[in-house]
């Protein structure tokens, strides 16, 4: 991540709007070049930390309320549950699944044509 | 009394005593919504009905003598970004615009449980996303101090609300200050718990590992008694810590004599406002004079936390967001001929600008070739973040800085620069990214009589400790005004 080297381009932004599924205007397109690079520009200072022999930190809660005593997956102990087939709480019925749908027919979501051609 | 300026203990004894009912308590603060509210713009959504219900039955309970539970027939507001059971549910945005909950919010279930009388829903940020309340797809908030100026952001609406006496508390949410920056600026208490202290099932999510729920409210001791109400494991969200919960109201009166206080340099440099250090640098004289030791301590990696916040949360955020893509929940965009154009424009109708600034950045940082030098660097800082504190809080108690560099500002000031906007929250992402708890109450004016606040940040999973220096302060400065 050198200066000047990973700013994003007009095409980067389309690649990047097709990833979100998102669409984006022209003009929306030309100020997310502008606000995405002056972003990046300053997020750039991350580089003057030499971070080589850190460990990235991916877990906020697995250091608290676990059982340091035990091994492995066992540490976190009070979040596992018994399996139980079936009957361990009640899902949502079909008809409150389906009540907020922009379009169902009672039993399924409905959508427009997945194949193109 | 004026039946909006009540606290959670004093609106409990006066239902209890039979002073006043929780009924004419909700429809007190509902009609001072009615006439304030129109400027203000603090509420998205009213639930008079379930209010009136919840109200009606905590009477009854008065009037059979029984004990009312710790927030009996107390009016509250619900930032619009919790789940309430068939109550229209926002999070801010038009792509929710009309979505109606099947379940309630974990946070919400318990405060009812505990009593409270929910009046209706608080305006925000969409998706909880913005510094100012300006980023709401429904209309802006605004400050009930200054009707010119910003509530903060994003719990914006909940902080206006309180301060404005149309709550005695609300719930707010913290990503990277949400509910402390607010506080400051509306002259409230907020309160951010430990990541893990108070469960988020039910929270539309932002960033998962930095959303936190948490209360704002007149006092100290109200922010304490609805922790209390809502702390604890939750089997619904397995994020939610196996911790026991502490009598938070009880630790109130503890001493503070002794207590080893932080300031780090960090903190009080390049940007911060000359009212705003004043007044941070007299409460932190006060908080001598009653005994606390001050400690210097350095947090170097502080001028980083901007950064690693912004790639951090806008990658959950992109993950997060992905949900809404017209087909269970929210909204769709008409016309469409295709499944991919339906994904596609149902997103770029629904979200905002802010909203799909953020889902770029977040999806250009976790894409092939970026990921290493954004995502996993940002990750790695983060440890350096909370190294930081890990170190400080091997010698204080508690660390104490400003709130905010400003007291709050005009309405469109920030809103077409990102990065400015992005820099109110210098002070208050640290604490997100390390996980620790902090706190937000007020200590002082600006010359325009804005509010200042006073933020304190404490160990892991030790809110009591913050919130007794919080209310010795509170008392000290109640006693010298």
């Amino acid at each position: 991540m050198r200066r000047g080297k990973m700013k994003v381009t007009e095409k980067d932004v389309t690649y990047v709007a097709d990833l979100a599924n998102l669409e984006l205007s022209t003009d929306e397109r030309t100020g997310m070049v502008r606000d995405l690079n002056s972003i990046l520009d300053y997020i750039e200072m991350l580089n003057q930390l030499d971070t080589s022999k850190v460990q990235p930190m991916t877990q906020v809660s697995d250091r608290y309320g676990v059982d340091e005593s035990k091994p492995g997956s066992d540490r976190f102990a009070y979040a596992n549950r018994e399996d139980i087939p079936e009957g361990l709480r009640k899902s949502l019925s079909q008809d409150s699944a389906l009540a907020n749908a922009p379009d169902a027919d009672g039993t399924f979501f409905r959508v427009p044509k997945v194949i193109e051609r | 009394m004026e039946l909006t300026q009540h606290t959670v203990d004093s609106a409990r004894s006066a239902i209890q005593e039979r002073r006043t009912t929780a009924l004419a308590l909700a429809e007190a603060h509902y009609a001072r919504i009615q006439k304030e509210d129109g400027q203000i713009g603090a509420y998205l959504t009213l639930c008079k009905e379930r209010a009136l219900e919840q109200a009606d039955s905590i009477d009854r309970m008065a009037a059979e003598g029984k004990p009312l539970p710790p927030l009996g027939g107390v009016p509250v507001g619900i930032k619009d970004v919790m789940s309430t059971r068939g109550v229209r549910t926002t999070a801010g945005s038009k792509i929710l615009g009309k979505y109606i909950p099947p379940y309630d919010c974990t946070a919400v279930a318990r405060l009812e449980a505990a009593g409270a009388v929910i009046l209706g829903k608080t305006n925000c940020d969409e998706f909880a996303m913005g510094s100012s309340n300006e980023n709401s797809a429904f209309h802006p908030v605004r400050n009930p101090r200054d009707l010119t100026r910003v509530p903060g952001g994003s719990s914006g609406g909940s902080a206006a609300a309180v301060a404005a006496d149309m709550a005695v508390v609300a719930l707010g949410s913290d990503t990277g200050g949400s509910i402390r920056q607010p506080a400051s600026f509306c002259g409230v208490v907020g309160l951010m718990p430990t990541y893990g202290r108070v469960s988020r099932y039910g929270l539309i999510a932002f960033a998962s590992s930095l959303d936190h729920i948490g209360p704002l409210a007149k006092t100290v001791k109200d922010a304490a008694l609805v922790l209390g109400t809502l702390a604890g494991r939750d089997p619904m969200d397995s994020t939610s810590a196996n911790v026991p919960v502490p009598d938070y109201v009880a630790a109130l009166d503890k001493p503070v004599r002794g207590l080893k206080l932080g300031v780090a340099k960090e903190y009080f440099g390049e940007g911060l406002d000359d009212e705003v250090r004043h007044a941070v640098e007299s409460a932190i004289d006060k908080l001598k004079i009653l005994g606390c030791e001050l400690v210097p301590v350095s947090l170097p990696h502080t001028p980083y936390a901007i950064p690693t916040y912004y790639l951090i949360a806008t990658a959950e955020a992109s993950s997060n967001l992905a949900r809404y893509d017209g087909v269970r929940y929210s909204y769709r965009a008409s016309g469409v001929k295709s499944l991919s154009e339906m994904y596609r424009r149902s997103r770029d109708e629904g979200f905002g600008a802010e909203v799909k600034r953020r889902i770029m950045l977040g999806t250009y940082a976790l894409s092939a070739g970026y990921y290493d030098a954004y995502y996993l660097k940002a990750q790695k800082v983060r440890t350096l973040l909370a190294r930081d504190f890990e170190n400080a809080f091997r010698h204080v108690d508690a660390i104490i800085t400003p709130t905010s560099p400003t007291a709050a500002f005009r309405l469109g000031e920030k809103s077409n620069d990102p990065l400015a906007m992005y820099l109110a929250d210098i002070y208050t992402v640290t604490a997100d990214l390390a996980g620790i708890p902090g706190t937000s109450i007020p200590c002082g004016l600006t010359k325009d009589k804005l509010p200042i606040g006073l933020q304190i940040l404490g160990k892991h999973f030790d809110e009591a400790t913050i919130l007794r220096i919080a209310h010795a302060y509170e008392k000290e400065a109640q006693i010298g005004s």
